[in-house]
């Protein structure tokens, strides 16, 4: 009989990627969504083109040019020489900001669309009502997004913790610092331990059916509640 | 400056697409002001002007303060306009409770303490009572009717302490019924604030009932502007639809009431009026309104007919509408004039000329509730 404690630490790994990594896509996601939603501007689109590419893009692809950024040679390298590292690549820090690229779009979509719902009026009706744009922007805009917002992180989270690809390319298999649920399952089909990849994929099959389902029934409700 | 000299004065042209406004109005810092006008005029453009909503070059003051001049660089925002705006869809916030909706601007109005009103500002419990919102205070938006939720945008607008109220057609999105519930409201609203309304619509009865000035649009031009009751009286209606709700409004005094045969008699400048009971006590002044349609004349005092309100008077003006089967007789009845829409060969007929004395028999005369007409 094995230890299970060992699957402990890429659980709590991929959580505490995923929380981080949504967290900072709601402060990214918000203000280009935001953009994407009032700005007249032609080229706009091809910004959200931009922020959609790793919908359709193999995650190896992005994995690899996050590399070549994160690496000693690119900007991360730079940024990590500021803080006494030589390199993005293989950190933790290095995950987040590959992860928050990749479910980018899974976040500035659906909080552009609520944004985008409820259109010009609320917003006239606050400034008429001596509101600031920047207070309208919280006390309207965002809680009238909310439906907009909750699916957005949970669609961020649930993508940030069934990430593969990008994290095979640009954190490896450092156990505790870039070993994620995901790559450990892949360890251990790769060594024949069916038992514990077993349990982490059983796992991750609740997980995600829990995640969709919930996200469903919310959408349900804002519909009714709307209508 | 005194009160009475207390004006607003805006003046706002530019293109906008393929549509041209260039409208120049001033109106007195006190009563409703009616922009009216058919679809497609101008009349909400000029109103999201007012409010900042929208930027055309021009300049408008309001009270002596410039909100805007393009002349001199002055555009204030919406946000630091004491104005008000009721929307024709009421545009609740459908996150927050009636009651927070009604505090939205009255909280972030500089100075204002709640409940406790400087220099005759509107307070919470005033606005509540009037326009009946004591009930609904905690429910959400999604829990109310079209009449309800406009109710509590005017409640809101009013709460943000404006200096100017403005209002695009807070009653086109209703039906009949529930216009009828809220225009005793907006009359109430009238005869208690002395806050200036500038009120767009395309329905001539609503203007006739509640307006003291209106301005007159026509493809981004005024056409006319002055009081209800003489603009009324030259009103071209072009649209035929609205030719039919052509009419003139009177002031007229209660002489008495008639429980018998449940009458109301009424004096306009010597001469009677009678219409159904109404509860205005005797003295009191009121406003009539007359359609044209409901109007016919005689060269004579006719005897043995039904109807019970015949004005003397003479031939004003005589307008016939080319192309069409009718002519619009404008009749001096002392104090006003009222028009009656009659066909051209009974003009012919009946030899009509300006001066003609002639008899107006009036079928039918709508009762405005309103007390007053400044």
């Amino acid at each position: 009989m094995s230890d299970f404690t060992e699957l402990w630490p890429p659980i709590r790994l991929t959580l505490e990627l995923a929380t981080v990594t949504t967290i900072v896509l709601l402060l990214v996601g918000t203000p280009i969504a935001w953009w994407l939603a009032r700005s007249k501007a032609r080229w706009k689109e091809a910004v959200a083109a931009v922020v959609a590419l790793p919908l359709v893009l193999p995650p190896t692809v992005l994995g690899f040019y996050l590399l070549i950024a994160l690496g000693p040679e690119g900007p991360g390298g730079w940024i990590a020489g500021l803080f006494g590292g030589r390199s993005l690549a293989f950190t933790f820090e290095g995950l987040v900001i590959g992860s928050v690229i990749y479910s980018l779009p899974f976040v500035v979509q659906p909080i552009r669309n609520a944004f985008e719902s409820f259109g010009e009026r609320p917003l006239e009706v606050a400034a008429t009502l001596r509101a600031s744009p920047w207070d309208a922007f919280w006390s309207v805009a965002v809680p009238l997004a909310r439906p907009g917002f909750i699916t957005g992180a949970v669609l961020g989270f649930a993508h940030t913790v069934g990430e593969f690809g990008v994290v095979l390319m640009i954190g490896g298999n450092i156990p505790g610092e870039t070993k994620v649920l995901s790559v450990a399952i892949y360890d251990y089909v790769e060594t024949l331990r069916w038992t514990e990849a077993n349990i982490l994929a059983g796992g991750m099959l609740v997980f995600a059916f829990v995640v969709i389902l919930s996200t469903m029934v919310l959408q349900k409700r804002t519909e009714r509640s709307e209508s | 400056m005194t009160a009475e000299d207390a004006k607003i004065e805006a003046r706002f042209a530019g293109a906008l697409g393929g549509f041209v406004l260039d409208v120049a109005f001033e109106t007195p810092m006190r009563g409703i002001t009616a922009l009216f006008g058919p679809s497609g005029c101008g009349k909400t453009t000029i109103l999201r002007c007012m409010a900042g909503l929208r930027h055309l070059p021009g300049r408008l003051a309001v009270n002596n303060q410039v909100w805007q001049d393009d002349g001199r660089g002055v555009f204030l925002k919406p946000y630091r306009r004491a104005v008000g705006y009721v929307f024709q869809e009421a545009s609740l916030f459908a996150h927050l409770t009636v009651h927070k909706n009604l505090l939205f601007g009255a909280q972030r109005v500089q100075g204002h303490v709640r409940g406790q009103a400087s220099d005759g500002g509107v307070k919470f419990g005033d606005a509540v009572d009037m326009l009946g919102l004591e009930t609904l205070l905690n429910r959400t938006p999604g829990a109310l009717s079209g009449g309800e939720r406009q109710r509590v945008a005017v409640g809101r607008a009013l709460l943000s302490q404006p200096e100017l109220l403005l209002m695009d057609e807070p009653l086109a999105a209703l039906d009949h019924e529930t216009k009828e519930e809220i225009l005793p409201y907006l009359e109430t609203l009238h005869e208690h604030l002395s806050i200036p309304i500038v009120y767009v619509s395309h329905d001539i009865a609503e203007v006739a009932r509640l307006a003291d000035r209106m301005v007159v649009l026509s493809n981004g031009k005024v056409a006319m502007e002055g009081d209800v009751t003489s603009v009324l009286e030259r009103l071209d209606l072009t649209d035929s639809a609205d030719r039919f709700e052509a009419g003139v409004v009177l002031a007229a005094r209660v002489v008495r009431h008639d429980e018998k045969f449940q009458l109301t008699h009424f004096d306009h400048h010597g001469q009677s009026f009678v219409t159904p009971l109404v509860k205005v006590a005797a003295g009191d002044e009121v406003r009539l309104r007359v359609r044209a349609r409901d109007v016919s004349l005689a060269t004579q005092m006719p005897i043995g007919i039904s109807v019970r309100n015949i004005l003397k008077g003479i031939v004003a003006e005589i307008r016939e509408e080319s192309g069409t089967a009718y002519a619009e007789i404008l009749v001096d009845i002392g104090g006003a004039k009222i028009r009656s829409r009659v066909t051209r060969a009974a003009v012919a007929d009946l030899g009509l000329s300006i001066d003609a004395p002639v008899y107006a028999l009036v079928k039918s005369v709508t009762f405005e509730r309103r007390p007053r007409l400044r």
